[in-house]
């Protein structure tokens, strides 16, 4: 098998960080269980949400981690793509917006 | 995976033997997987052997022969198996049921209004005063003119109709229970409710089932049964009052699908990694009687499948029915029973915690 940086097999063992540094993963792990409780926002909401930001910020082990949580929690396919969707339009707006900066600086400099 | 249109038995395949399939299932290592054995866990908190904690429920498989050929079926139904219940297999167990004071008869099969003495036994059932559950695929309603009045026959028998629905849209539903099958359930659905089923403050009771439409464990059941309220009623009119969330559980040809998937270690790994000692000691197998379209007893419709009758000296057929000495059995436990312990547990009737 060829190597690769990233192994799936390597997700179940995320806890296992709590080797190096136990206090901080405690901490860590208990936080992000808080977090992704049913409150305000539903769990299925939060899936979604988790699904999301796995593609902005590009996490290989949370796509496949939330794909599967948001399935178990009844989104379907529509559902799921639109929400990446939408981190997609936040990224690319996130880039475009600062053309307002770039066309600021180019009155600034410009005859 | 492209859906079946035969049943396992049909295509001679291999895990239509349920020796085969036991071997398999009974395996705690393999390559890629190492679970602990069931027995084990159960050991651990003082739940082996497994008992009964009084029957109540007797459940009846009326016969294999379905129109439908759902992916996860753990019958392995369809419309090619003609294994059905006698009405003398039906007389005996209204005799045995006519000497106990169990409440509730639950009808399953394949698609028990197929059997054509399905009605008769029914009238029968209702005559003895017991709450009657049919689990109803809804298609068979629309699949011929002869069952189209099945909504007022159910409603004459104040019938409990517990109907699968894995999705609100028709792309989930499809894939697990057959092309153009949402958009008949639907239908279906709305048939029911236009006769009383379904709708608030009726007792005219009418659940849903939702199945997860993957190699993946259903999340919370009260979650699940808002979301579809929601969409069901906006999307379609359509109302109903519970919705039981039922794991997948790995025999027949929910089996295939794990197998031919490669989904089987990753999934039994899910179930074990997910066992609820909680919901062990709530799973259905302990009040719950299942008898098999031959008249013989087992502890669950999934232990019927794999042909585990009940166990020891304990009389296995219908007509040698002795309710105290199934009281008093051991049950009998494999590997696939992580699925009615995993998270919040599941069982004909949903989750158990």
């Amino acid at each position: 098998m060829s190597k690769t940086y990233y192994n799936p097999a390597d997700l179940p063992k995320f806890g296992d960080i709590a080797e190096y540094q136990p206090e901080l993963a405690k901490k860590f792990f208990s936080y992000y269980g808080d977090v992704f409780k049913e409150g305000a926002l539903t769990e299925r909401e939060k899936a979604l949400i988790a699904l999301a930001v796995s593609h902005a910020v590009q996490c290989p082990y949370c796509i496949d981690a939330y794909t599967t949580g948001s399935l178990e929690k009844g989104a379907d396919e529509e559902q799921m793509m639109e929400a990446i969707h939408v981190a997609a339009a936040i990224k690319g707006g996130a880039t475009l917006v600062h053309g307002v900066q770039m066309m600021n600086k180019v009155k600034e400099v410009s005859m | 995976m492209k859906a079946a249109t035969k049943s396992l038995q049909y295509r001679a395949h291999e895990l239509s033997d349920n020796n085969i399939q036991l071997k398999i299932l009974s395996a705690t290592e393999s390559e890629n997987m190492s679970i602990k054995s069931f027995r084990d866990n159960l050991f651990d908190i003082g739940l082996f052997p497994l008992t009964v904690t009084g029957i109540d429920i007797f459940q009846v498989n009326v016969g294999k022969m379905c129109n439908q050929v759902c992916k996860h079926c753990h019958v392995d139904a369809g419309p090619d198996r003609k294994e059905i219940m006698t009405k003398e297999t039906m007389q005996q167990c209204l005799d045995a049921l006519a000497g106990t004071d169990i409440s509730t008869v639950d009808l399953t099969g394949g698609a028990p209004e197929m059997n054509p003495d399905f009605r008769w036994f029914v009238e029968e059932l209702s005559k003895l005063g017991k709450k009657i559950i049919v689990r109803c695929n809804l298609t068979i309603i629309l699949a011929n003119p002869k069952f189209n009045d099945l909504p007022e026959f159910f409603k004459k028998h104040k019938v409990e109709v517990v109907s699968s629905l894995p999705y609100f849209a028709a792309r989930r539903t499809d894939s697990q229970r057959g092309e153009g099958v949402f958009e008949k359930s639907i239908k279906a659905l709305q048939m029911l409710n236009a006769v009383g089923y379904g709708v608030e403050d009726s007792d005219l009771k009418l659940d849903l089932v939702y199945n997860p439409t993957g190699s993946f464990l259903p999340s919370s059941q009260a979650s699940l049964e808002a979301e579809f309220k929601r969409k069901l009623m906006d999307g379609f009119d359509v109302k109903f009052h519970n919705l039981y969330a039922i794991t997948n559980i790995p025999v027949s040809r929910d089996y295939e699908y794990l197998i031919v998937s490669d989904q089987y270690e990753a999934y039994m790994e899910k179930l074990v990694n997910a066992f609820n000692p909680v919901a062990a000691e709530g799973v259905m197998c302990r009040n719950t009687i299942s008898i098999g379209w031959d008249g013989y007893l087992h502890d669950c419709d999934f232990n019927q499948m794999l042909e585990l009758k009940v166990s020891g000296k304990t009389p296995k057929h219908i007509s040698d029915f002795d309710l105290q000495s199934l009281n008093n059995r051991e049950i009998i436990v494999n590997q696939h029973c992580y699925g009615c312990t995993a998270g919040a547990g599941s069982s004909c009737g949903g989750e158990v915690v």
